[in-house]
């Protein structure tokens, strides 16, 4: 590496050039690691599974509106008819839609009183149809039976005996207990009424994606008498779009005095849940990438421009013997002296931008290994942008030392 | 003398033409990626009511949980019970009041090829429509005596009177609504706020509600609530009525004030209400009430969402990746020019024209750059809104205001970025350079 000094030398006869050079590769790597730390944290959100079956489940509003519109009588009519649907597999009543934003949270306490501090949980309530609807599995206790199943109306406020809970909301509630020891226990509502956890399911999630105890749910064995209905449909594998169809003819030729609205699948309303996220995720990958393109075009622009000015030093070298990977490996030295400088000084500013990020939006800290890959990335794509022109310099014939200018 | 300097320029920008095109790419991507994300920001944190967004107050009243403030760190609640809803707008202590909810009910329409649906409704006070300057097409907003008379009235968006009557003139018409007759009394003209101020508990950017009706009605007809239904306390048995005079917040509350004074005044009015409710046994916090007027709580609210923001910032410093490269390219491009600009001085041009005509070429980049930049923009807004649907109606459409600013901003932008450059080469010194030719 005896080069490195007249290398060295004839960068600092653009010294200015390389410093632009070494700042924007730095702020590239600052935005890229950045970009790709909120990436990462957006699609590890997503990832997060919501214990449904959600390729082959949908859901439907039925709202009443006649006079003599029986609720009570026309939802468990409707749900019998569904069931029998060929390609069903189940369907059920429930208040809410896991991941649609909308729905319906309690408070809940192992100790009864006023002072006792509670668990946020959501609620929803289902029929002894529920657990194989929703396609959770119970892990332990036992299902509601269908005695169980009571009526609920908008102004009620008493609550029933029994509760299925998730994993989650156990650990939550008893740390210290096993599943089984779980089962049987009586936890508190409304401050001082008592309900029985009968069993304990593996996992499902709350209308609310971004609330912090997403995976907290317990599942009341209530129909509800709002007024408005949701039935939460299961289908075959496959059958889904079909069975769509299938139920909603079915519901439109009951001519009960009511509206069949906001048929939806369980992937749609996955899909509107995290269009935010997914949206983000994309517009901050077409910045990163364009990012680096344009600092590669930009490195092929510079180098370009020094080859042409160093024809004839470049010339003078060859016709003295350099062989033409020495004049490449010059300018690959170079740009890799520059880039460095970039990096190192990208590593700072990457941390500091993520101080102020987390300072700013509570995005968690920057996993470390980011910044290795990042600087790997703009090493290697620096490099590949010089070689073009690196070629080309290359190329010029020793006979042009002997030309004047 | 300037045209011949355009002529040059432009010589010059000819002569390495895709160099010249690298440049425009970059500072055209630059400015595209920071006007997208900055109108966003912009439409998001727009003032819907201007004129008078400083005499519009929302009150907000602790009567929260003793043991813990509604958020971190003392925060009153987002909304009021409906209680204070009523209470404080029958005091009439402000030059204007209405407390506001949302419900929705079954719309029966009169023509038999119709089939009901569900319409989102707006429960307000008659000041509401004064209030919020709000357009009417025909008609008006009821009359103050409807709100305490419980009157069967309906005000009707723009949309919703196309649908039902068919754009016609419907004053006077009738509506079956939730089974009970309306009675049609104005229609809205077109009213799309965005961000809907006057209710951004949902969500800043949702759409208008269907029809606008006497708040009071919701007691009356048991209409359902929706919305954020927030409950510290469980309440008593006793249906619906039990239900309203519980501590759960589900309304929004408005004052228009219009001085200082009215202010102080209804700080004080507020005061020694809540003195009074906790005398009956309610507020069992400290006294924490607020009055923020539209853009005080539109900050509060966080209306701006935070992606957003964090776009906007990546987005600029995108930007300044952008004109850093532009600045070496131009560099390395005017310092390969230096025996070219040491003969025009020796031969008698000036500093001042050489820097000249620099800077009218890189201002000649800087205007190719807005230009693609704008269209980029405009691509980049497209992209928006598709990726995000529906949520950004109306937040992702290029202005004049925001045009104007893109083209300025990437000529600026570039002629900043070519000083550097400019005054290097123009202060070569001529013998030096010509010697070594």
């Amino acid at each position: 590496m005896s080069e490195l000094g007249p290398i060295f030398r004839a960068l600092l006869r653009n010294k200015v050039g390389a410093l632009l050079l070494a700042l924007q590769i730095a702020v590239t790597m600052t935005i890229m690691v950045n970009a790709i730390h909120m990436i990462e944290n957006r699609s590890s959100l997503m990832a997060r599974p919501s214990g449904l079956d959600e390729a082959n489940q949908f859901y439907l509003s039925s709202t009443g509106y006649a006079q003599d519109f029986n609720e009570q009588l026309v939802v468990e009519e409707d749900l019998r008819l569904i069931r029998q649907l060929p390609g069903i597999v189940d369907a059920t009543q429930i208040n809410a839609i896991p991941l649609s934003n909308g729905g319906w949270s309690m408070g809940l306490s192992v100790e009864p009183g006023e002072e006792a501090r509670g668990s946020g949980i959501a609620v929803y309530f289902v029929d002894d149809n529920g657990i194989n609807t929703l396609d959770v599995e119970l892990i332990a206790g036992r299902n509601f039976s269908a005695a169980e199943i009571g009526y609920r109306e908008a102004n009620d406020t008493q609550w029933p005996q029994n509760i299925i809970i998730t994993e989650a909301a156990a650990k939550e509630l008893f740390p210290d207990l096993n599943l089984n020891e779980t089962v049987g226990k009586t936890v508190y509502i409304n401050n001082d009424e008592p309900m029985t956890i009968i069993g304990i399911i593996d996992q499902l999630q709350a209308p609310w994606v971004g609330w912090s105890a997403v995976e907290r749910v317990m599942l009341v064995p209530q129909r509800t008498l709002f007024g408005s209905s949701r039935y939460f449909i299961r289908t075959e594998p496959g059958q889904r779009d079909a069975m769509i169809k299938a139920t909603e003819q079915l519901l439109l030729d009951r001519d009960v005095g009511r509206l069949i609205r906001n048929v939806r699948t369980m992937e749609e309303t996955r899909a509107d849940s995290y269009r935010g996220h997914q949206a983000l995720q994309t517009i901050l990958w077409v910045i990163v990438t364009v990012l680096t393109i344009i600092t590669a075009l930009g490195i092929v622009g510079m180098v370009t421009f020094s080859v042409n000015r160093r024809r004839k030093q470049i010339g003078t070298r060859r016709a003295l013997g350099a062989t033409r990977w020495q004049i490449i490996r010059h300018f690959l030295v170079e740009n890799a002296l520059v880039t460095s400088c970039g990096l190192i000084l990208g590593v700072g500013s990457s941390i500091a931008l993520n101080i102020w990020l987390v300072d700013l939006f509570s995005l968690p800290r920057v996993g470390w290994h980011y910044l290795p890959i990042a600087m790997a990335v703009l090493l290697v794509v620096g490099q590949l942008a010089v070689l073009g022109p690196a070629r080309r310099a290359a190329a010029i014939s020793p006979a042009l030392a002997t030309r004047s200018a | 003398m300037i045209a011949y300097y355009f002529k040059l320029a432009l010589l010059s920008l000819r002569r390495n033409l895709l160099l010249t095109a690298l440049m425009i790419a970059a500072i055209g991507l630059g400015i595209g990626a920071a006007m997208t994300t900055i109108t966003v920001n912009y439409l998001m944190s727009a003032n819907p009511i201007p004129h008078k967004s400083d005499q519009l107050f929302y009150v907000q009243v602790d009567s929260w949980d003793p043991n813990q403030p509604y958020t971190e760190p003392n925060e009153p609640p987002d909304q009021v019970t409906w209680t204070e809803a009523t209470n404080l707008t029958a005091a009439k202590q402000a030059k204007r009041q209405s407390a506001i909810a949302t419900s929705f009910a079954v719309i029966e329409p009169e023509r038999a090829e119709q089939k009901p649906f569900i319409a989102s409704i707006r429960l307000a006070y008659s000041d509401f429509f004064p209030m919020f300057d709000v357009p009417f097409l025909y008609g008006s907003g009821w009359q103050e005596s409807a709100d305490q008379d419980l009157r069967r009235v309906v005000v009707l968006s723009k949309k919703m009177n196309d649908e039902i009557f068919g754009g016609e003139d419907s004053v006077g018409r009738n509506l079956i609504m939730a089974g009970t007759s309306f009675q049609v009394v104005g229609v809205l003209d077109n009213w799309e706020l965005k961000p809907k101020f006057f209710d951004v508990t949902t969500g800043a950017f949702d759409e208008m509600e269907d029809v606008y009706v006497p708040f009071l009605l919701k007691q009356a007809m048991e209409l359902p609530s929706s919305g954020n239904n927030n409950c510290w306390k469980p309440y008593e048995e006793g249906g619906f009525s039990a239900y309203l005079s519980s501590e759960c917040i589900n309304y929004q509350m408005w004052v228009e004030l219009d001085s200082d004074a009215a202010k102080a005044d209804y700080q004080s009015f507020l005061h020694s209400y809540v003195e009074e409710q906790k005398r009956l046994g309610r507020f069992p916090r400290e006294q924490n009430n607020r009055l923020s007027d539209v853009m005080q709580w539109m900050e509060n609210q966080e209306v701006v969402a935070e992606d957003a923001r964090m776009m906007m910032y990546m987005a600029l410093m995108f930007l300044v990746v952008c004109l850093l490269n532009t600045v070496a390219l131009l560099l390395a491009k005017f310092i390969g020019r230096t025996p070219e600009i040491a003969l025009r001085r020796a031969v008698g041009a000036s500093k001042r024209t050489l820097f000249l005509q620099h800077i009218i070429e890189s201002a000649m980049l800087g205007v190719a750059g807005g230009i693609l930049g704008l269209a980029i923009a405009w691509l980049g807004l497209q992209g928006v809104s598709g990726l995000y649907g529906e949520d950004t109606k109306g937040l992702a459409e290029l202005d004049l205001t925001m045009a104007a600013l893109a083209v300025v901003l990437a000529i600026v932008s570039t002629v900043l970025a070519g000083i550097y450059p400019n005054w290097r080469t123009c202060s070569v010194a001529p013998a030096g350079q010509l010697k070594t030719q």
